[in-house]
C-alpha cells in the first residue's frame, strides 16, 4: 500500500496518561510519530491531540480505531494533506551581524512571509509558519548565512468542515446519556 | 466521615463482589484492615502468589461471567499482577484489580515499593487510573467495575495511593451507567444487516465460527436459533468451546493450529463465513493471505476495533451478539444445506481414523494424554468445569474433553499463560461451586504456580489437579521435534515427586502410569470430596495432531508424522 503523510486528531478527555495511551499504539504498529501537538479544541473540557505519521492508509485506520478503543478516548479521526488546512511555526536564531552586513537575510524574510520577532546585539530570532516545504526551503537558504539554532513545531491542523468533527458524536452521546439516565 | 478504606469496603458492596482474590503489604494494609470487619461480607482468598491470585480471579470472572476482584499492594506486587492482566485483556475477562502506591507525596522518588503501575500496566488493561485522594474513591471504583463488566470485558486496574486509604470523605456512591468517551454497546447498523441477512440468504455452503463473544454476550440460545433457522453449520475457536455441545447437530468442531480437519478445511471450501463474537486470531487464521480467500466474510463483534484488524470483511455488524443474532436471525430465510453439511463428515472420518484413534488406542504401552482425558472426560459429572493449563495438555484437553455450556473449558487463549491452569482452577471453583473443578496441566506448567496447593489446603477447595506428566515441556519439543531437527534444546525436566508434595500440603493423592489403573485412579479423584491431585505418568514423546504449522495456510493440516 501506498505511504503516505496522514495527520490524525484525537479528542479526548482531560485525564492523565493519555498522551501514553495515544503514542503506544503508534509505537506497537511500528510507525514512527512526525510530529505531536496536544491543545484544547472549541469544546470546553475536550483536547486534541494532532499527530501526523507517515504510513499506508490500512494502517492508520487501524491505529485510529484503536486509539478509540481507549475507555477515556471520544474520537479520532485521519486525514490527507488535501482535507485539512494546517500549520507549522519555525524559529530561527542568526547572528545579528548577518542580518544587518547582508541584504539577502531580510530579502528571504520578506519571501517566505516570515518576520523578525526579536534584535538583540548579539542575535536575532526569526518566525516563519508555514507548511513544511516552506520551512524546509527557507531553512536550506538561510543556512548559507549561518542559522545559531533551529526550532520547528509539530503540525496544527483544522478541519475543512465547520464545527469541530467530534461534535456531532458529541450530541449523539448526549442523546445517549439522557437515555441511560431515563432507565433508572 | 469514613476512611477510603472503609469507604473502598462499602463500593465493593455496592458492586455486590462476594469474593476477593488476594495478598497483603505495606501500601494496601489499611484496605486489608477495613477488610477485616468485612470478614462475613466478602470471601476473602489468601494465594500464595499474587500472579495466582489474579489467575483465580480470573477463573471466577469466566465461570460467573461477574468482574474478579484482587487487591495487592505495591511494587512487586503490582507486578506480579501484570501476567494476568494481560491475560484478561487478551481474553476479554473482566476484572478490577486494586493496587496499593505509595503516598502522593512519594510518588516519582523511587520511595520503597514504589513503581509506575500506570505506566506498566496501561498497555495491558482497558483502563488504569491512579486514586490520589479519598474522595475520589467511589467515582473510580464504580467506574472500574462498569468499564471492565460492559461492552467487551477487560481487566482494569485501580491504583490507590496510600493517602487515599487513610483519608476521609463523605460517603455516597452512585454507580456508573455512562462514561461519555466510551459506548460499551454500539448499535448494530441496519443496513449491514440486510447486507448480510442477503448474503447468508445466497449461500449455498455457509460456515459459522463461533467465538468467546456469543458466551460474554450470553447470546448461546440466541445462537441456536440463527444457526438452526438457516441450517448453517458452526465450528468453534478454543474460546468458544463451551457453546456448542459436542453432539449438537451443527456443531463442526474446533477451528485452529490443533482444531479439527472438517471445519479447518472447510474454512477455505465455505462461500459465506459468518464470524460471531471471535476475533480472526492467527491461531484460528494461519496464513492470513491463504484463509478463506474464496469465501464473503461477515464479521459479528462488539468491538469496532477488530474489524478488518485481521482479515478484510465483506459486512461488518459492530453490536452486542445478543442484539445483533435476533436481528439477523429475523432477516434470513428458513433454508436447508444437508448436501455441504454431510461434506464434513468424510474429513471427521479421516481424522478419526488418522489421528483419534491412534491417540485412544495407542500402539505402545505408554499411556497417551487422549486417552487420560477421554477418560476423565467420560467420569467427570453433568457439571464439571475444565480448566486447562497451556501446551500439550492444553490441547488434548480442548480436543478430548466434551465441553458444553454445562461442562465448560477454560484456558488461556490469546496469551497462552502457563501457570494459568491451576489457579485458575481455584478461582472457578469458587465462581461455580455447582460444577465439579478439574485443573489439568503439564509437568511444566504446574510448577511455575505450584504454591498455590497452599491456598486449597487453607481453604479445603475440592480441586482436583490432574498432572500430566511426560517430563517435558512437550509442545515446545514437539516444535523441535517437527521443526527443528530433534535438537532438544532445555525442554527435558526433572521432576520432583508430585504425589509427596501433594502430601506434605495434606492433600490426597495418587500415580498412575498403567493403562489398566487408569480408569479406577480416574473414578477414585472423581469421587474424593475435597482436594486431590492426580499425577498421570504419560509417553514422553507425544505429539499433538492434526496441526497446522505456525504461519502456513490453513489448508496445511498435518496429521501425523510422515503424512505431511
Ligand atoms: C509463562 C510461559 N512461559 C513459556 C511458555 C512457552 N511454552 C508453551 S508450551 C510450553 C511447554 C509446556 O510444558 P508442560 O507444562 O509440561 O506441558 P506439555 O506441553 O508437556 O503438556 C512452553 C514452555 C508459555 N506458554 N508460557
Ligand atoms: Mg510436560
Amino acid at each position: 500500500m501506498e505511504k503516505k503523510l496522514y495527520t490524525v486528531t484525537v479528542y479526548s478527555e482531560n485525564q492523565v496518561g493519555l498522551l501514553n495511551q495515544v503514542t503506544i499504539v503508534f509505537t506497537r504498529r511500528q510507525v514512527n510519530i512526525e510530529s505531536l501537538t496536544v491543545s484544547r479544541s472549541a469544546i470546553p473540557g475536550v483536547h486534541k491531540f494532532t499527530i501526523t505519521a507517515e504510513t499506508d492508509e490500512d494502517t492508520i485506520s487501524k491505529i485510529v480505531r484503536q486509539i478509540e478503543r481507549r475507555i477515556d478516548i471520544l474520537k479520532a479521526f485521519y486525514y490527507t494533506d488535501d482535507e485539512i488546512i494546517f500549520q507549522e511555526v519555525a524559529l530561527y536564531k542568526v547572528s545579528t551581524e548577518t542580518l544587518l552586513d547582508n541584504n539577502e537575510v531580510e530579502k528571504m524574510v520578506r519571501k517566505y512571509n516570515a518576520r523578525i520577532l526579536e534584535v538583540t546585539r548579539d542575535y536575532s530570532v526569526i518566525e516563519q509558519s508555514g507548511h513544511t516545504e516552506e520551512i524546509e526551503a527557507l531553512y536550506e537558504e538561510l543556512k548559507p548565512s549561518g542559522i545559531l539554532q533551529f526550532v520547528r513545531s509539530g503540525r496544527v491542523a483544522i478541519t475543512k468542515s465547520i464545527e469541530e468533527k467530534v461534535s456531532a458524536f458529541l450530541e449523539e452521546v448526549e442523546a445517549r446519556r439522557c437515555g441511560s439516565e431515563e432507565m433508572l | 466521615m469514613i476512611s477510603g478504606a472503609e469507604a473502598l469496603m462499602r463500593c465493593f458492596k455496592e458492586e455486590k463482589v462476594d469474593t476477593i482474590f488476594g495478598y497483603p503489604g505495606g501500601f494496601i494494609i489499611p484496605a486489608f484492615d477495613a477488610l477485616y470487619s468485612y470478614q462475613d461480607v466478602f470471601k476473602f482468598i489468601l494465594t500464595r502468589h499474587e500472579q495466582g491470585a489474579i489467575h483465580a480471579a480470573q477463573g471466577y470472572a469466566r465461570v460467573s461471567g461477574k468482574p474478579g476482584l484482587v487487591m495487592v499492594t505495591s511494587g512487586p506486587a503490582a507486578t506480579n499482577i501484570v501476567t494476568g492482566a494481560a491475560d484478561a485483556m487478551m481474553d476479554s475477562t473482566p476484572l478490577v484489580i486494586i493496587t496499593g502506591q505509595s503516598t502522593v507525596a512519594q510518588l516519582g522518588t523511587d520511595s520503597f515499593q514504589e513503581t509506575d503501575v500506570i505506566g506498566i500496566t496501561q498497555p495491558v488493561t482497558k483502563w488504569s487510573y491512579q486514586v490520589r485522594r479519598a474522595e475520589d474513591l467511589p467515582w473510580a471504583v464504580a467506574r472500574a467495575f462498569y468499564i471492565a463488566r460492559e461492552g467487551r470485558p477487560g481487566p482494569v486496574v485501580l491504583d490507590i495511593s496510600k493517602d487515599a486509604q487513610v483519608q476521609m470523605l463523605d460517603f455516597h456512591y452512585e454507580p456508573c451507567r455512562f462514561i461519555r468517551s466510551y459506548q460499551p454497546y454500539p448499535q448494530p447498523d441496519t443496513s449491514a444487516m440486510r447486507e448480510a441477512a442477503a448474503l447468508i440468504n445466497a449461500a449455498e455452503r455457509p460456515l459459522a465460527v463461533v467465538g468467546q463473544g456469543v458466551q460474554l454476550g450470553h447470546a448461546i440460545q440466541e445462537l441456536y436459533a440463527f444457526l438452526e433457522k438457516a441450517d448453517i453449520p458452526a465450528a468453534s475457536t478454543l474460546m468458544g468451546l463451551s457453546i456448542m455441545d459436542e453432539n449438537y447437530p451443527l456443531n463442526m468442531g474446533m477451528v485452529g493450529m490443533h482444531g479439527n480437519v472438517a471445519p479447518n478445511r472447510q474454512t477455505n471450501a465455505c462461500d459465506v463465513l459468518i464470524a460471531i463474537g471471535m476475533r480472526f486470531s492467527d491461531r484460528v487464521t494461519g496464513n492470513i493471505q491463504s484463509y478463506a480467500p474464496q469465501a464473503k466474510i461477515i464479521h459479528l463483534d462488539i468491538d469496532p476495533s477488530e474489524i478488518n484488524k485481521n482479515v478484510k470483511v465483506d459486512v461488518a455488524i459492530v453490536a452486542d451478539v445478543k442484539t445483533s443474532l435476533p436481528a439477523l436471525t429475523a432477516l434470513v430465510n428458513k433454508a436447508k444445506h444437508q448436501d455441504w453439511i454431510a461434506s464434513f463428515a468424510p474429513y471427521r472420518q479421516q481424522e478419526y481414523d488418522e489421528v483419534i484413534s491412534k491417540d485412544l488406542h495407542p500402539q505402545h504401552t505408554a499411556l497417551s494424554m487422549a486417552e487420560v482425558l477421554k477418560c476423565l472426560s467420560d467420569t467427570s459429572g453433568e457439571k464439571a468445569t475444565l480448566v486447562a493449563d497451556v501446551g500439550q495438555n492444553q490441547m488434548i484437553s480442548a480436543r478430548y474433553f466434551s465441553a458444553s455450556p454445562q461442562r465448560q473449558f477454560i484456558a488461556s487463549g490469546g496469551l497462552g499463560t502457563m501457570g494459568f491452569g491451576f489457579p485458575a482452577a481455584i478461582g472457578a471453583a469458587l465462581g461455580n461451586p455447582e460444577a465439579e473443578t478439574y485443573a489439568v496441566c503439564g509437568d511444566g506448567g504446574i510448577q511455575m504456580t505450584i504454591q498455590e496447593l497452599g491456598t486449597i489446603l487453607q481453604y479445603q477447595m475440592p480441586v482436583k489437579l490432574i498432572i500430566l506428566n511426560n517430563s517435558y515441556l512437550g509442545m515446545v519439543r514437539q516444535w523441535q521435534e517437527l521443526f527443528w531437527q530433534e535438537r532438544y534444546s532445555s525442554t527435558p525436566m526433572v521432576n520432583p515427586d508430585f504425589v509427596k508434595i501433594a502430601q506434605a500440603y495434606g492433600i490426597a493423592a495418587a500415580s498412575v502410569e498403567k493403562r489398566e489403573n487408569l480408569q479406577a485412579a480416574i473414578q477414585e479423584m472423581v469421587a474424593h470430596q475435597g482436594p486431590y491431585l492426580l499425577e498421570v505418568k504419560v509417553e514422553q514423546h507425544g505429539l499433538v495432531y492434526p496441526m497446522i504449522p505456525a504461519g502456513s495456510p490453513i489448508s496445511h493440516i498435518i496429521l501425523g508424522k510422515d503424512k505431511a
